[in-house]
């Protein structure tokens, strides 16, 4: 399945939550630190198992960079 | 001073309570009487909702050619609050703001840096509240990115939301002294109006303005921090002479040639400017007034 990952259409497969997603594109020390949403909603981070990902779904993941 | 009297003047005439610097008369020689309160000024900490701060200087991490010179630039202003930006994930960055942080003691302050509508800073502030673990935001809601102006409709918009969601929002803002009172009417902790725009360093181009939202600020128990515009120390100095309760920088230091110094150059400027406003200074005169004695003189 295509889900829209930080901008990006990328193949996961299915069945992959959120936590999992996380855990591929900010895998370890870089998870700290990272905030997740999906379609607009902000999903907190003890929530990112239970978000089992769909087809289309666009998801944000964020964290600190330098600014302002 | 004259335009000083002035504003106090017309403040009374439109209902609001006279300035604390109303009631420092001149005195003789001397601009006004130092009352207790004047001598604290100086070394009182900086006090945003309810946590103080010993640095009236608050950096921005942007700008920087590298974290090494962020860090040690951070150390030399003193600052105790720095902000960051959130953008997505990049897996090939170097290393991460948040250990700079971290490392040296500094807390964080998130921004929304780069929204353009309410709806979208009000997303990126609850992603920050979440990766960060705080509850404190710089609000920035810009209406293009040329000017890099605050769009006012849509930021007393998202800080209406971010307040009414827990968030303690720090406003960046036009230096319009009525939309600073929208902000704080809405429940801001502080109003943060700009010198002039973001990374121009044209320094504070409407101080009059500034003065106006200090009064304001003032009644209401509400710090205002002046946050972009300035260029140099000269400007931060001014900033905290007007009544700044702080000033918020970044690419003053992490643009210029020697970041270290003129981080250093800050935090000298704010402590001497807020010394300065503390310490009450001379009237403005139009012609001169000597020192010296005039009896005793020699035919």
């Amino acid at each position: 399945m295509i889900v829209r990952v930080n901008g990006t259409d990328t193949e996961l497969a299915p069945g992959t939550t959120l936590a999992d997603l996380v855990a591929q594109v900010a895998p370890g020390e870089r998870g700290r630190g990272v905030a997740t949403a999906v379609d607009g909603e902000v999903v907190r981070r003890d929530g990112r198992a239970g978000v089992v990902l769909v087809e289309g779904a666009k998801v944000e993941i964020v964290t600190a960079v330098q600014g302002g | 001073m004259a335009e000083q009297s002035l504003i106090d003047h017309d403040r009374q005439a439109a209902g609001f309570a006279p300035r604390p610097e109303a009631s420092r008369a001149e005195t003789g020689d001397h601009a006004r009487a130092t009352t207790d309160a004047d001598r604290k000024v100086g070394d009182d900490p900086l006090v945003i909702a309810d946590r103080r701060f010993g640095s009236r200087l608050i950096m921005g991490t942007g700008g920087s050619p590298s974290l090494q010179v962020l860090g040690d630039a951070l150390v030399a202003s003193g600052t105790e609050l720095t902000t960051v930006a959130m953008r997505r994930v990049d897996p090939s960055a170097p290393g991460s703001v948040l250990d700079v942080l971290q490392e040296r003691g500094i807390a964080v302050l998130p921004n929304t840096a780069g929204c353009f509508t309410a709806t979208e800073a009000v997303l990126v502030a609850r992603l920050a509240r979440d990766a960060l673990e705080t509850n404190w935001v710089k609000l920035e809601v810009i209406a293009d990115d040329v000017t890099l102006l605050p769009d006012p409709l849509e930021l007393v918009e998202a800080a209406e939301q971010l307040v009414a969601d827990g968030f303690v929002v720090l406003p960046y803002t036009n230096d319009d002294p009525i939309l600073a009172r929208h902000l704080a009417d809405v429940g801001c902790a502080a109003v943060m109006p700009l010198g002039a725009p973001i990374g121009s360093g044209l320094g504070i181009r409407n101080p009059h303005n500034i003065e106006l939202i200090v009064a304001d600020a003032t009644d209401r128990n509400l710090p205002v921090i002046l946050d972009a515009g300035i260029g140099t120390a000269s400007e931060a100095a001014l900033a905290m002479e007007l009544g700044c309760s702080g000033v918020l920088l970044a690419s003053a230091v992490t643009r210029a040639h020697d970041p270290v110094r003129m981080a250093t150059a800050m935090r000298h400027a704010i402590e001497a400017g807020r010394l300065a406003y503390g310490a009450g200074r001379i009237p403005v005169r139009r012609y001169a007034r000597a020192s010296s004695p005039v009896e005793g003189r020699i035919d």
